[in-house]
């Protein structure tokens, strides 16, 4: 019986030490029957690309937090695709300045999801956009 | 390149795309599996298993480390429950690893247990194959924190380490019935605790009992960790190696692994044969047979039977069919 599931890798990139919508999200993908993997906080971009390599996902989920993004996204997006992962969705939650939104637009980023997203919002983004499962 | 070409010269993207590839099932695994399978048998397998939260996934992260100081490579698999009701799961012990996630030497790959009993899913063994060969010295791998029916590992590992940790109440309880008999090694976690002293001697008392143990000649060692602060891993580490030379210069290095053999081999012509003959069947009769048996026309094994008497039937006509053709 082949059975097939969406797998996630959600991190939290970065120096600052909460981690709470994160794990909402996480706890939000797996009810909607995804495989979720947490990485936990202050992760490298090396540390985040070398999880989604060996855990095979789909889907890239980064926190965001103040500032640190426009540096360390497009080194995570950068890194990803000289390891052959450039058909990853990539996804990002938390509170994103309007004017950032095209330049991560740009790199790749293809999701957007502030603090009021429903589950219902995220999970189907994510359906949508991922064949497999 | 195919997939197991490139994992065989050490592509680690080809690697992790393979368990997957193991994890949906179906044909192409089986393939790929009929591939590698010539170039297992080298890892040394490793199953660290005990209840929730004892600290497995903190020590497996630590003997990791300690391996790679021994200049040997790792592989790492690490189960966690999927959720009965989602489908879905939280896969969580890659958190207490996630620092060796770049290091080459190390592969860390997390897995659902899909609906799985018994600790480990139904896709483990043939991660733990793809690790094999991909040239892992040693693969390690995390059961679902353990009740006392999750004793699948001592199907699939070499060696068994038990982890057990103070302060999970009653200290019998604390080694769950079923665990204590595929121990290898055990260790008692979280030494740092009040109540480490007593969990270890309970232990102790249970060994000199004649309790556990899977082999002769092998006393299953007690090692005291504080794995969150590293100490005794290292001792844990020797314990391992110790086990394997064991496991070698007794032989049953090779019973064990005819064993495993056997015991894999079992398990997977119970699934073949039940998934072909549930092909076989027709609706009509399942459904005719299911009715039988719901109003006690029929007794459930007289219908199993018959069952199988048609399955037999049906599956010999098509060798004779085949001996016509050639
Ligand atoms: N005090 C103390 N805490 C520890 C020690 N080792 C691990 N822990 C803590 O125990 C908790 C559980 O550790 P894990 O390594 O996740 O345990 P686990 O057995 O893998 O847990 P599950 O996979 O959920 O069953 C964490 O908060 C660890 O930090 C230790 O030696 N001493
Ligand atoms: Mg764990």
């Amino acid at each position: 019986m082949p059975e097939s599931k969406i797998r996630v890798l959600i991190a939290k990139p970065g120096l600052d030490g909460h981690d709470r919508g994160a794990k909402v999200v996480a706890r939000i993908l797996r009810d909607a029957g995804m495989e979720v993997i947490y990485t936990g906080l202050r992760q490298t971009a090396e540390m985040i690309v070398a999880a989604a390599l060996q855990e095979d996902v789909d889907v890239i989920g980064l926190s965001i937090l103040s500032g640190a993004h426009m540096t360390l996204f497009p080194r995570v997006l950068e890194l990803a695709k000289e390891k052959g992962l450039g058909d990853v969705l990539y996804l990002v939650g938390g509170i994103i300045p309007d004017d950032d939104v095209p330049a991560l637009k740009e790199m790749g980023i293809t999701g957007f999801f502030g603090p009021g997203a429903s589950a219902k919002e995220i999970a189907g983004f994510i359906k949508q956009h991922v064949e497999r499962g | 390149m195919g997939l197991v070409d490139r994992l065989l010269s050490g592509d680690r993207r080809a690697a992790a795309q393979l368990v997957t590839l193991m994890e949906d099932g179906g044909p192409p695994a089986r393939e790929a599996v009929a591939a590698l399978y010539p170039h297992t048998g080298h890892a040394h397998i490793v199953g660290v298993t005990g209840s929730p939260g004892t600290g497995k996934s903190t020590l497996v992260y630590e003997l990791a480390k300690e391996f790679r100081s021994r200049d040997k490579t790792v592989g790492i698999v690490a189960v966690d429950p999927t959720s009965p009701f989602s489908g879905g799961a939280l896969l969580g012990d890659r958190i207490r690893m996630q620092k060796l996630s770049t290091d080459e030497g190390i592969f860390i790959r997390s897995m659902a247990s899909r609906g799985q009993l018994g600790g480990l899913a139904r896709a483990t063994g043939d991660a733990i194959k793809v690790l094999d060969a991909f040239g892992r010295d040693i693969v390690m791998v995390e059961t679902v924190g353990a009740g006392q029916s999750e004793v699948e590992i001592a199907r699939a590992a070499h060696t068994v380490i038990v982890v057990d940790a103070p302060g999970l109440g009653d200290d019998i309880q604390a080694i769950k019935a079923g665990l204590f008999e595929i121990a290898d090694i055990f260790v008692v976690n979280k030494a740092d605790r009040e109540g480490a002293d007593r969990t270890l001697l309970t232990l102790r008392m249970m060994l000199d009992m004649g309790e556990g143990s899977r082999e002769r000649g092998w006393r299953p060692p007690l090692v005291k960790t504080v794995a969150l602060q590293g100490e005794g891993s290292a001792l844990v580490a020797d314990a391992v190696e110790q086990h394997l030379a064991h496991l070698k210069e007794s032989g049953q290095l090779h019973i064990r692994s005819m064993r495993l053999a056997e015991e894999e081999l079992r398990r997977i012509l119970g699934q073949e044969l039940l998934s072909r003959l549930l092909d076989e069947i027709r609706e009509e009769q399942w459904e005719f047979l299911t009715k039988e048996v719901a109003e006690r026309e029929l007794d459930p094994y007289t219908a199993a039977d018959n069952l199988l008497a048609s399955f037999f039937q049906a599956t010999a006509g098509v060798d004779e069919r085949r001996g016509y053709e050639s």
